[in-house]
């Protein structure tokens, strides 16, 4: 009796974590389904030219939404300027040259910055960051693409550093031998043998980094000043403007259901989640890449 | 996470595996029939027990009559998020049967929770649209409209600007972008940033419409694009405190000290007037609305004894400690 309720009882834990397994792609296919379900109407309530003009409006029912895709997009270009170079070097710094002692420091406290709630980051943008960029600019306001983009910067490190030092880390150690037996210098053998063996990990890192930003709402929304302006140049990355997420967070409490500023908010995010979509895909490509080509090795 | 040049993950991960088989099935050895037989309907217990709290919240009348506590579910306007606040904690001391929880997120998204029933009060700080009617009725709802208080919109900029005064014109050749320099208008040579709140504000609906187009239905002027729009009214005093560019609008019970409060005439040639309780009350000053609480249909039970409570004298007076205008019944 015992015994057969057991084999009843790990049958059905063996279920459960097949369901739990199975439940997310089921989840990401829902919200899929729904996005599409909630978004396409958008192209059919909005004619495509108004859809990707230049002006968002809602009030008045202006719905081009080319400035906050440009929007998204420059601040993730200006957050990626800062954290790609500054997320590798560290990473670089931790795996390969500083000692034991404070790379073992350090880790963590690089990921304690990833814990950070990006509300807090919002608010250290609104009351520092932005009045200084302001005097030290000389720009008209303080809330700016830049702004959204250094605290973004901030957000994605975490991640750039923490997976590219495991890349770093997972380099073998006959390679950097190899390296010093011909007489390399640690400089030398960093940036032509070390990186170069770890450059896919350290891309998906960087990808993983980006994709984080593209996503991220609350800092963008306090800080980059939230106006639909067609950004005209390089320089717009020192004016206001809005992103998508923003977009989405400030107006969907509002909106009615069905309505087509309901399905055009949707249809942003559909946008959003075909962003990320490229970038995940992006990164597995990148992974798979590399399988093959260790297995190349290895054989 | 490993990724990288990794050779021995495989192996490792086989391993993992085992053990962990060999943990679940232990585990499961562990987990007796019994814990599932009192956990089930303690967890259906509190699915019911949140269900109901939600059915409560959109009947108040019916809490009333059954003798247990009452909830009410207030949301709406920011401008008008502190006030309802007050309002309820002090007529909570009153009477301590009724809990009335306060939300902000904006004049449009307190309507939309009315009309989804979410929400028994919708605070608003302009009147609901025809649209937003016609959406509730089909939905079964009949927003019932009081004037709970009336309010100045004060226009805000920073101490260092000299500027002092402003006509409606101006203000709205300013936010349509047609001046963009303050030594259009006799100021500093400085670029203009214009501040405003986000579009499911009723302030910002309200502005759009008495300000920028001057009351008139058929202009259909809207925001210059570069207009920023923040997302709370301490976002636009906190960046005209700091930023001589600067220009904002708000509610007058939002502004504080640290900025400077422009007086504003109708026209020019007409005399200027600073937003307070007197000049508003006078119809003096021309940036001035009514704050709306709507119910659905005439309000019965616990919530008239609330409205009702608010127009008393005592409700009023909170009106006023709080910067805004009181209603004269």
């Amino acid at each position: 009796m015992a015994a057969k309720s057991q084999k009843i009882t790990g049958a059905l834990i063996t279920k459960g974590i097949q369901f739990s397994g199975f439940s997310s792609i089921l989840f990401v296919l829902l919200i899929m389904f729904f996005l599409f379900y909630q978004g396409i109407p958008a192209l059919f309530d909005v004619p495509l030219g108004d859809l990707f003009s230049q002006r968002w409006y809602p009030i008045e029912s202006l719905y081009g939404i080319v400035p906050l895709i440009l929007g998204s997009l420059i601040v993730t270009l200006g957050a990626s300027l800062i954290a790609v170079p500054f997320g590798v070097i560290t990473a670089i710094y931790i795996a390969e040259i500083a000692p034991r002692w404070l790379a073992e420091i350090m880790k963590p406290l690089v990921e304690l910055l990833a814990g950070l709630p990006s509300v807090v980051l919002g608010f250290l943008g609104i009351l520092i960051v932005s009045p200084f960029l302001r005097d030290v600019l000389n720009l008209p306001t303080g809330l700016t693409a830049f702004t959204g983009s250094l605290l973004l910067g901030g957000i994605a490190i975490p991640t750039i550093v923490s997976i590219s030092e495991d890349a770093l880390k997972n380099v073998p150690v006959s390679y950097r031998q190899g390296s010093y037996a011909l007489g390399v210098t640690q400089w030398q053998t960093i940036w032509s043998v070390t990186v170069p063996a770890a450059r896919r990990g350290i891309l998906t890192a960087i990808m993983l980094g980006l994709g984080r930003t593209i996503g991220e709402t609350m800092t963008v929304m306090m800080v980059t000043g939230n106006a639909p302006v067609m950004p005209a140049s390089f320089m717009a990355l020192f004016m206001p403007i809005r992103t998508m997420t923003a977009t989405i967070a400030s107006e969907m409490g509002e909106v009615a259901g069905g309505s087509p500023h309901y399905h055009v908010l949707f249809f942003i995010g559909l946008i959003l989640f075909l962003f990320t979509l490229a970038v995940n895909i992006v990164v597995s490509r990148i992974s798979t890449q590399q399988l093959k080509r260790s297995e190349r090795i290895l054989s | 996470m490993t990724l990288g040049v990794d050779d021995e993950k495989g192996k490792l991960n086989g391993i993992e595996g085992t053990k962990l088989k060999q943990f679940l099935y232990n585990s499961s050895v562990m987990i007796k029939r019994k814990t599932i037989r009192i956990l089930l309907p303690l967890y259906m217990g509190v699915i019911c027990l949140t269900g109901c709290q939600n059915l409560m919240a959109n009947n108040p009348g019916h809490a009333a009559n059954s003798g247990t506590r009452v909830y009410m579910e207030d949301k709406g306007s920011d401008t008008m998020v502190n006030l309802a606040l007050y309002w309820a904690e002090r007529y909570q001391e009153l009477n301590p049967e009724v809990s009335i929880s306060v939300t902000g997120g904006g004049t449009g998204t307190g309507i939309a929770a009315l009309i989804s029933k979410s929400a028994s009060i919708a605070n608003a700080s302009r009147k609901i649209e025809a649209e937003e009617v016609a959406l509730a009725n089909l939905n079964g709802i009949e927003p019932h409209e009081l004037v709970v208080a009336r309010d100045a919109i004060a226009v805000i900029i920073n101490r260092q600007n000299p500027i002092n005064q402003l006509t409606l014109q101006q203000l709205s050749d300013i936010y349509s972008g047609k001046i963009e320099n303050w030594s259009q208008i006799g100021g500093e040579n400085r670029p203009i940033v214009k501040l405003s709140r986000e579009t499911n504000s009723g302030t910002h609906v309200y502005f759009l419409e008495s300000v920028i187009r001057l009351g008139n239905p058929n202009d259909k002027t809207i925001f210059s694009a570069d207009t920023l729009l923040l997302p709370s009214s301490e976002g636009i005093i906190t960046e005209v405190r700091d930023n001589p560019n600067a220009i904002g609008y708000d509610g007058l019970g939002y502004v504080t000290e640290d900025v400077k409060t422009l007086a504003i005439s109708e026209d020019s040639g007409k005399p200027f007037f600073l937003p307070n309780v007197e000049t508003v009350k006078q119809n003096l000053y021309p940036i001035a609305r009514d704050l709306y609480m709507y119910t659905n249909g005439e309000p019965t039970g616990e919530l008239l004894n609330y409205l009702d409570w608010i127009l008393s004298f005592e409700g009023q007076q909170i009106v006023q400690e709080l910067g805004f205008v009181p209603v004269n019944k």
